[in-house]
């Protein structure tokens, strides 16, 4: 699919350190995109200049296939990770101005912030002061106003924190009926399980450069150690020609569960049919890495003192 | 873009004139004005109303009773019977005191008069009858003299100053010098408390933005810089609206409160608006401009009143009015968004209020030195050094140059130190907007003069 947004060779400098060197991404039409990263990696320089809150020193973002402009502001939608809201301002006030910046009309507005309040079933709300809302509360009418300019491209920072079960779940279908209707959302998390669960696409960032990044199926492919979990009953022999238990626990009534690393060339089936031979094989599936594992696993990769210890 | 300027200037606006303490303040100073100043014309006026009743026992034998001038406030009456009954009978006849002449007073030397009153005697009591006895003592003297009574009238004469400023050219104004100073003082006062309110108020708003975490919200919808101009031109109008309120209020109120004042003297106005010329107003029946010159100068002459006060008048009407107008909306408006800029940046560059003090001190202290110099040194010689120096610096000049207007300032001086405010205005908004959109995005980092001047230098 076409991007929506590129990022071509972004490089960012403060006074002391480098945020960005040659960062370039593509985030496809309609995906839900994971930026990940370790704190201080350099995502939050990097969402704000596609938010243009900053700009780039070098390189250009653009937004389908144009530079990046301030009229693309209206089609941007962005929640920080810092959230906050006029404290002394009604809420129904607080989605109008807000709306109004992002460059809709007072009617459109006021419409839209009915239907969304309606749709929370937070109605009652709008003559509310913010200050008198609870935290919970105050993040729903902050996830409003990021999307109610209806933007086509959503930045969603750490958007379930602060958020019981409940409400993550809410918002959590909020933003995959937005991409049903033709969203793009970028999101930027540290809860690889939410990653997991709805991205398309991951970009990890590290020390201000990208790591990885690519179709998250693929990436798991990718990062794929050839590994297969078995269960069953017996003993597993531990050293073999064509593969290596990497572990193996003993359980109750002489069952096991093992991890079972093969050896270039050789394929499951070769161990399953040794399997099948030696013991009684109960369940058998490969093992594919987690993104916490994938994520963990690059960071490591990428930081100058753990290469050279691997190197050396 | 404009269009979001205006969003923004009318969002501070409207919520800081909606709130609760923007209208109570707004009708409170007023009322309060109103209520200080009634009191103090109330005070003042019960004080010229009462009339103090002296009775008079004339053992002299000179006539010195009969002579004895009762004015509004002062009436002389015979007492009756003998001394100690004298000195019993007005106190119950609710008299204020007793004047006892003695038998064998000289006209030459007269000793020995004395006055008794009730408890202790005030010494403007006192002085209304010293005042009325000498004035017997100089006619009976006169008199003696072979001057007749009716030359004395004659001879008495009420003398007038009429000041004349006159300028180096030889060109001759009416002047009134302290019609002038009032007006200097007034303007700046105004620009200074303006500046003040309104500044630390921008500094509050910013400050409160950064705290509640909106500003990445918002930057990522407007610009650094319209956010901050939008600020300082929602709060100017917020102060105006203030301003004017305050203004309307306090003459609506002055304007109810005055017939209720039982005199109909046209001093109760005047003290209504302006009670700290109000304590003038003890001492005699003049008409109040009259009273506010003598307030502020002390002036012993007495002249007539009602000429003193179309003099003042005169001579207001002979100031460059045009040119203090234009000068003052300039001075004041520039004044304003330089000053508001810098306040903004420190609400910027600040996590914490307690921590403004530090960058507070630097911006504060030439509005403080300019209206205190101002005041002091600048309004009494507006053409010297001093006056000169600081009426072209940008950071005092608002309040300086205001303070030299209505004294007359030469063109070119006036254009010069509009050319450099308007520089310095351009100069520190550019410094204040680099300060700002740097700080409202830097959280938990204390904040150096080092570390601004750095922020100088960072790229957009």
């Amino acid at each position: 699919m076409k991007p929506i947004l590129e990022a071509i060779d972004v490089r960012k400098a403060y006074a002391n350190h480098v945020a960005l060197s040659g960062v370039s991404l593509e985030i496809p039409e309609g995906s839900i995109f994971g930026l990940l990263g370790p704190n201080g990696a350099g995502k939050t320089s990097l969402i704000r200049i596609i938010t243009q809150i900053t700009g780039a020193d070098e390189g250009e973002i653009r937004f389908r296939g144009e530079r990046l402009n301030p009229g693309h502001i209206a089609e941007i939608g962005y929640l920080p990770e810092e959230r906050g809201l006029y404290k002394k301002m009604k809420v129904g006030e607080q989605l109008l101005y807000l709306a109004q910046l992002r460059g809709l009309s007072r009617s459109d507005a006021t419409a839209r912030i009915k239907s969304w309040l309606n749709r929370f079933e937070i109605k009652e709300w709008a003559g509310k002061n913010v200050e008198d809302l609870s935290k919970g509360m105050q993040q729903k009418v902050q996830f409003i106003a990021t999307v109610l300019h209806d933007p086509k491209l959503i930045i969603l920072d750490e958007p379930f924190s602060g958020f019981d079960p409940i409400n993550a779940n809410l918002i959590k279908d909020e933003i995959l009926e937005l991409r049903k209707q033709g969203a793009t959302i970028i999101f930027s998390t540290h809860r690889m399980e939410s990653v997991e669960e709805m991205c398309d696409n991951i970009a990890l960032i590290n020390r201000s450069r990208k790591v990885l990044d690519g179709p998250i199926g693929l990436i798991r492919d990718q990062f794929k150690t050839n590994t297969y979990e078995v269960e069953g009953k017996g003993k597993l022999i531990l050293v073999h020609p064509d593969f290596e238990v990497v572990e193996q626990k003993e359980r109750e009534n002489g069952h096991f569960y093992a991890r079972v690393q093969l050896h270039a060339g050789v394929r499951p089936n070769d161990l399953l049919r040794y399997l099948i031979g030696a013991v009684e094989v109960e369940a058998f599936r490969e093992k594919i890495p987690s993104i916490n594992e994938i994520f963990i696993r690059r960071v490591r990769e990428t930081m100058p003192e753990t290469l050279v210890e691997e190197t050396a | 873009m404009a269009s979001k300027f205006f969003l923004i200037a009318q969002r501070e606006y409207l919520t800081r004139v909606r709130k609760k303490a923007f209208i109570v303040l707004t009708l409170a100073v007023p009322l309060l004005l109103a209520a200080f100043g009634f009191i103090i014309a109330k005070v003042a006026s019960s004080d010229n109303d009462t009339t103090d009743v002296v009775e008079v026992r004339d053992e002299s034998g000179l006539n010195v009773a009969s002579r004895l001038a009762s004015t509004p406030q002062l009436r002389f009456v015979q007492a009756t019977g003998t001394l100690a009954e004298a000195k019993k009978g007005f106190q119950k006849a609710k008299h204020d005191g007793l004047l006892v002449l003695p038998a064998g007073l000289d006209v030459e030397k007269p000793e020995g008069v004395q006055f008794f009153g009730k408890g202790n005697i005030s010494l403007k009591k006192q002085g209304a009858v010293e005042d009325a006895l000498n004035k017997v003592f100089s006619d009976l003297k006169m008199e003696k003299s072979g001057i007749s009574q009716e030359k004395l009238d004659r001879l008495r004469s009420e003398v007038e100053l009429k000041a004349i400023s006159l300028d180096e050219s030889g060109k001759e104004a009416d002047s009134n010098a302290k019609a002038t100073s009032l007006t200097a003082y007034g303007l700046a006062l105004a620009i200074y408390l303006f500046i003040f309110i309104y500044g630390v108020q921008i500094m509050r708003g910013v400050g409160e933005e950064k705290s509640s975490r909106i500003m990445e919200v918002m930057l990522s919808s407007v610009k650094p810089f319209d956010l901050m101009m939008g600020k300082i031109v929602g709060i100017a109008a917020v102060g105006l609206t203030q301003f004017l309120l305050w203004g309307i209020l306090s003459y609506g109120v002055g304007a109810v409160l005055t017939p209720m004042l039982v005199d109909d003297k046209p001093k109760t106005e005047m003290v209504t608006k302006a009670p700290a010329a109000a304590p003038a107003s003890a001492d005699a029946p003049q008409s109040s401009s009259a009273k506010m010159d003598k307030a502020m100068s002390g002036s012993a002459a007495t002249m007539n009143p009602a000429n003193r006060a179309g003099g003042m008048f005169s001579a207001l009407g002979s100031l460059p009015v045009g040119t203090i107008l234009f000068g003052f909306i300039i001075y004041f408006l520039g004044g304003y968004l330089l000053y508001g800029a810098l306040f903004g940046a420190v609400g910027a560059a600040v996590d914490d209020q307690t921590d403004t003090q530090q960058f507070m001190f630097p911006i504060t202290m030439p509005l403080i030195l300019s209206y205190i110099v101002g005041v002091s040194v600048i309004l009494r010689n507006p053409d010297g050094p001093v006056a000169f120096w600081m009426s072209m610096f940008p950071l005092t000049s608002p309040i300086a140059m205001v303070i030299r207007l209505p004294f007359g300032v030469p063109m070119w001086q006036l254009a010069l130190s509009i050319f450099l405010l308007i520089l310095g205005f351009i100069g520190t908004v550019w410094v204040a907007a680099r300060i700002y959109r740097v700080g409202i995005l830097m959280y938990g980092k204390k904040v150096t003069y080092k570390e601004l001047g750095k922020w100088m230098f960072y790229k957009g």
